[in-house]
């Protein structure tokens, strides 16, 4: 597989380690009262879909990036590629 | 039909002309007792021993596909009992025991052969690791010995014992563990099953499930709807997807392992080796295949074909240890998809929905685990308690904290 990085271009998927599921930007409040529960679904629960995926790819042998990579999981096609760090600003996270 | 040695004599007389079909094609009924979905070793196993252990009648198997062709078609046939866990070790016994019995009982030759699996060690770490893993196995009777340096050249000596990185400090056996035929274990159990009324009915997709206030009436299929009282799901790989349709999220990705068989060879490996520190394990076929695997790709897909940079990884290792497998070619390769669970262990359990019940999440594990898999989904299916070495593989072990980490990995299924 080849991810399109949006900063250095086209590079094999070999240089990137496997994260999982891009919901994991999303860290619930740990405040909350049911933070436990949120958690545990945080943590261990996937939609595991067939289909569209966003998942977390991080540049390991490259730029050390993290990117939130849309994927196909049916036939390995990848549909876009964002800088992690511009998706978890669009959610309203960090500065 | 029985299976034997004068049924064969008289079919040879006759031209093979008298041969049957080894199980029916029956149309779905309107309604059923139990219904497992997934046509594979876990789902026919658990129809079969739902009939012969538990006596029950009105059985219906649903596979999308055909008997044989998903993940139980796409293995690397090894059987074994070699875990460490309190929750893992006496289930995969179990099983192992099925396994040795299991010709006999299925009336089917599924070519189970107790070949020996050798876990070769190279740090004196990894050496008392297994010595604790094998006195582990051995409080079960499934049997190990610690085999030193010159114990392991002594049956391999073809293997690199040098290697500057790694070299082969010895290796734990385990005699009983082996190899069986993938196809002939699902074909046997789909003939015994059908033998004691098991409907078995291909080409039906699950579509849906029909609940109401918390309570399983059937499910929605391709081929209609089919009522039942109790619903278990064993489609391994599809979990995602299947339970999905129940309303639930699972604690499993589905990621895809590799398999790869070279040209068949004369007679070089009795037996099953694996070599940890390069994630490989290699074993030959009756045919004369030599069939090797290693690691998983690691990423989500449904796709059941890998990519190469895994190809690359695996034949490396197998380089590493067994440099004269350079010089046979490779004949082909496959993937299957993987239920990767967060702690790498399966689950067997209710799944909070009244009527139905769960099995899955058998990471690359599933093969060795059919016929116990099957035999205490039934147990549950039929007496709503979990099987006694079963106990473990609860679907809330997360939120209670009773994980079985066996490899101690954590919450990230693609590193088991």
């Amino acid at each position: 597989m080849i991810i399109n990085h949006p900063l250095l271009g086209p590079r094999d998927a070999s240089e990137f380690t496997y994260l999982g599921d891009a919901s994991l930007i999303d860290r619930p409040d740990w405040q909350s009262e049911t933070a436990q529960d949120e958690f545990h679904d945080y943590v261990y629960l996937r939609d595991n879909p067939a289909g569209t995926h966003r998942e977390l790819w991080f540049h390991e042998q490259g730029d050390r990036s993290w990117l939130v990579v849309t994927r196909n999981t049916l036939t390995h096609e990848i549909l876009a590629t964002e800088l992690a760090r511009d998706v978890a600003r669009k959610m309203g996270r960090g500065k | 039909m029985r299976y034997s040695a004068l049924a064969i004599l008289r079919q040879v007389l006759n031209g093979h002309r008298g041969w049957g079909p080894a199980w029916r094609d029956p149309e779905p009924q309107s309604d059923y007792d139990f219904i497992v979905i997934g046509g594979g070793g876990h789902g026919l196993a658990t129809a079969y021993y739902l009939a012969k252990e538990h006596g029950a009648a009105r059985i219906a198997v649903l596979e999308k596909g055909w008997i044989g062709g998903g993940n139980v078609g796409r293995n690397t046939t090894i059987i074994r009992a070699n875990y460490l866990l309190d929750g893992n070790q006496p289930f995969y016994e179990l099983s192992l025991k099925l396994w040795e019995n299991l010709e006999q009982d299925l009336n089917y030759n599924a070519m189970v052969s107790q070949r020996g699996i050798l876990n070769l060690c190279h740090t004196d770490s990894q050496r008392d690791a297994y010595r604790r893993r094998g006195n582990a196995m051995m409080f079960t009777d499934s049997g190990a010995e610690l085999l030193d340096a010159e114990g392991v050249r002594a049956m391999y000596p073809f293997l690199n014992f040098d290697n500057a990185r790694f070299p082969i400090l010895g290796g734990l056996l385990h005699r009983r563990g082996g190899t069986a035929r993938h196809d002939g274990v699902a074909w046997g159990y789909a003939r015994a099953a059908d033998q004691r009324g098991v409907d078995i009915i291909q080409n039906c997709e699950v579509t849906g499930f029909r609940i109401e206030n918390g309570k399983v009436l059937g499910v929605e299929t391709t081929r209609g709807y089919i009522g039942a009282k109790k619903v278990g799901v064993a489609v391994a790989g599809s979990s995602g997807r299947v339970m999905g349709q129940a309303g639930m999220r699972l604690p499993i990705e589905s990621h895809v392992l590799q398999a790869f068989v070279s040209e068949g060879l004369k007679p070089v490996l009795d037996g099953v080796i694996t070599y940890g520190a390069g994630h490989f394990y290699i074993s030959q076929s009756d045919k004369g295949g030599l069939v090797f695997g290693g690691d998983i790709d690691g990423y989500n897909t449904y796709a059941q074909r890998g990519n190469l940079p895994v190809v690359e990884d695996v034949v490396e290792g197998g380089m590493a240890v067994m440099p004269m497998i350079g010089r046979t070619r490779l004949l082909r390769m496959w993937g299957g998809v993987m239920d990767m669970s967060m702690d790498g262990s399966p689950f067997i359990d209710h799944t909070g929905i009244e009527g139905l019940y769960f099995n899955g999440g058998w990471c690359y594990g599933g093969f060795k685990a059919t016929p116990a898999s099957g035999f205490c989904f039934a147990h549950l299916m039929a007496t709503d308690r979990p099987h006694e070495v079963a106990t473990g593989y609860r679907l809330d072990r997360f939120k209670t904290g009773r994980m079985i980490d066996e490899r101690g990995a954590g919450a990230q299924p693609n590193l088991h």
